[in-house]
């Protein structure tokens, strides 16, 4: 990485602890990315940030706060990134996905809590993510009990915002959401001093819906017989679109996917012929964990699709752009965001028909549901979701893992007889 | 005659097992994994080359945890797989439920046609492994099999901790509770088999005929608390602990 001392040190970042970090994620980054043959060149762009994953984004952030741009730092796809963009803010992602940062975590949360609140409070609370120490103000939401108690923690020296999600999916649900929403506009109105007007949220919801049209186009292009992208590297795209800049992500995206489109006129295949395709969902995959996919690709299979936050449930729906009024533009919000399927609804069976559709869609030979430990709506939900797929015909295989890697071996050998099993 | 060689590396034990063509069991061998799987695998080829099947001559199918420890080994295949296809062969049986309690781990295989329909594995946890009774064993001052068959003789005592080394200390209280040895060794098992049969529960597709596998297949009454507390029948054979070694040197034939 290059040298970010100084910000790091501005930023009160506990530096000697951060070299640890800093000393371990390129030599991950290589055993599971670097090692990959025939990578397509618009990958160059991910792996550069990677890098730099401490430094050039942060970078930019600090810039932009000099300016007078608040930054907002959000944990949830449910949060609404176009009313933070039409007020000139900017959105940055805080999912730690590190074991890394879990021991510092556990010094306040119970050990039963998964491992994505740990590490993201332990990023925190431990002074080794950038990110963390550049919010403006963090906006949680109640999507699980973990983390509603674990805003109450992280928020005691940062200013925080909760956005009170609904449990189900009535139109009374979306229309309370659609006023969540209009508070959290306050909100960022206020920290901002920037009035939020209609046509500033037409644009911002304009330039979202282009990043998630440029991200479904790499995705369409994993439909392919002859699969141009590894799922490493198309999941390594979906983590860094949290991060960045949502224009020069739908740009690097669209220039991937042209360079995928051509591969696929070419031919050009990442995988032998009858390399067995899978389907992954369950819960995020916050960077850097690619644990799962590198288990899946080394064992004989590849995986085609993710049916998670870092995945399609990221970019699958886009939002009207032409509301006349504020009001109408927060119901065309909530509309598309209450689309997205989260086991913290109750009944969530739009799940399932998502899972039928994609597994038709990418044409899969079996699906694996991986889910955090201690995750108690998507271990729960897992019954269902297995049921469904064994009803479908279609082989599934429930994991239950967390970051370390004292499993690796055994779900090696879980996912190796999966796959043998698909024949 | 073509041959064909499985290796079974377990965490406990290695196994070896030759085929002839007819898919019969010419040959078999077991010895402890030890602390390198490496050098079981050597020891393991001498072994085979005094018995007149040096790995040199014939396919070599690896499977189990030291699978990819055996550098003679034309192919690696998980467990699971050759599990399912061992006993098929063992079993006579195109249609079953494989229960497999290793040393590390248990599987659940539900087993359709000959092919793995479904499995389950127990998490890092030893709990309902070979494992967990070997360590219990120890405790109690007997070897696995003693324990086994002295749990026969006891009764009315219960081990409620699933984690290996809390159940030890439960273990060790019920010894200075002056509890009869006969009644822990009960618990043990109990214990295990109580692991198993909620693992092979959450398996809907294990409908076959239920068939013990692995090092405890020769524990007649691990066979049969089992049998009692799923109310279906389990069936064992001499050769259960090598299905493993027998599945993959099955698959070795094919090569």
């Amino acid at each position: 990485m290059s040298n970010y001392v100084e910000m790091w040190k501005d930023l009160g970042m506990d530096l000697e602890n951060h070299d640890n970090l800093c000393a371990v994620l390129p030599v991950a980054f290589g055993d599971v990315y670097l090692s990959q043959e025939n990578r397509p060149e618009g990958m160059g762009f991910w792996d550069f940030v990677v890098s730099e994953i401490h430094g050039i984004r942060p970078a930019e952030l600090v810039e932009a706060r000099k300016n007078g741009q608040k930054v907002f730092g959000t944990f949830c796809v449910y949060v609404p990134d176009e009313v933070v963009i039409a007020a000139n803010g900017i959105v940055t992602g805080l999912c730690g996905g590190s074991q890394f940062w879990v021991p510092d975590g556990e010094k306040v949360l119970p050990k039963s809590t998964c491992p994505l609140i740990k590490a993201s409070v332990g990023a925190r609370l431990g002074k080794t993510c950038p990110f963390f120490r550049l919010a403006d103000m963090y906006v949680g939401e109640t999507t699980c009990d973990g983390k509603k108690k674990a805003w109450e923690i992280l928020g005691e020296d940062v200013p925080m915002h909760i956005m009170d999600i609904p449990q189900m999916k009535r139109p009374e649900d979306i229309e309370r959401w659609a006023g969540e929403i209009k508070k959290f506009a306050k909100v960022v109105e206020e920290l901002t001093g920037n009035e939020i007007t209609v046509e500033k949220l037409n644009e911002a919801i304009k330039t979202v819906n282009e990043k998630r049209k440029a991200m479904a186009r790499v995705y369409e292009a994993r439909k392919a017989d002859k699969l141009p992208i590894s799922g490493k590297d198309a999941l390594l795209m979906s983590q860094i679109a949290f991060f960045d800049d949502p224009t020069r992500c739908a740009q690097m995206c669209n220039k991937l996917a042209d360079e995928l489109d051509k591969r696929i006129e070419d031919g050009v295949a990442v995988f032998p012929a009858g390399t067995k395709r899978i389907l992954l969902t369950g819960t995020p995959l916050a960077i850097p964990n690619w644990k799962l996919h590198h288990i899946v690709e080394t064992s004989g299979a590849a995986v085609v699709c993710e049916e998670m936050c870092t995945g399609t449930r990221y970019f699958e729906n886009l939002v009207a752009d032409d509301s006349k009024t504020l009001d109408e533009a927060y119901m065309a919000l909530a509309q598309r965001y209450m689309k997205t399927n989260c086991a913290c609804f109750t009944p969530n069976t739009g799940r399932i028909d998502d899972l039928l559709r994609l597994a038709k869609e990418y044409k899969v030979d079996g699906v694996i549901d991986v889910n955090l430990k201690f995750c108690c709506l998507y271990d729960t939900e897992g019954y269902n979701v297995e049921k469904a797929m064994k009803a479908a015909g279609i082989p599934v295989l429930g994991i239950e893992t967390d970051y370390t890697d004292t499993d690796a071996e055994q779900l090696k050998t879980r996912v190796q007889a999966f796959v043998e099993m698909l024949g | 005659m073509k041959y064909a060689i499985g290796i079974d590396i377990g965490s406990t034990c290695a196994k070896a097992a030759v085929l002839d063509e007819n898919k019969t069991v010419v040959f078999r061998l077991v010895q402890p994994t030890g602390w390198s799987s490496v050098d079981t695998a050597e020891s393991l080829r001498k072994a085979l080359c005094v018995a007149g099947f040096d790995p040199a001559d014939h396919p070599v199918v690896a499977t189990g945890y030291g699978r990819i420890a055996v550098p003679y080994a034309k192919k690696a295949i998980t467990e699971i797989t050759c599990h399912a296809r061992g006993a098929c062969r063992l079993f006579g049986l195109e249609d079953l439920t494989v229960i497999d309690i290793g040393g590390q781990d248990t599987k659940i295989i539900a087993v359709k046609d000959g092919l793995v329909q479904d499995f389950l594995m127990n998490d890092k946890c030893s709990a309902g492994t070979g494992r967990f009774l070997e360590v219990m064993a120890n405790t109690l001052a007997l070897r696995p099999g003693e324990l086994c068959d002295l749990a026969r003789l006891g009764g009315n005592t219960s081990i409620s901790s699933m984690c290996t080394v809390f159940a030890e200390s439960e273990v060790i209280s019920l010894i200075g509770r002056g509890e009869k040895r006969e009644n822990i060794a009960f618990a043990v098992v109990d214990s295990v088999v109580q692991k198993v049969v909620s693992q092979a529960g959450k398996l809907a597709e294990a409908t076959g005929a239920v068939c013990l596998t692995g090092g405890l297949c020769q524990c007649d009454y691990v066979r049969e608390a089992l049998e009692k507390a799923l109310g279906r029948t389990v069936t064992t054979c001499a050769d259960g602990r090598f299905a493993g070694a027998v599945g993959a040197a099955l698959s070795g034939l094919k090569l």
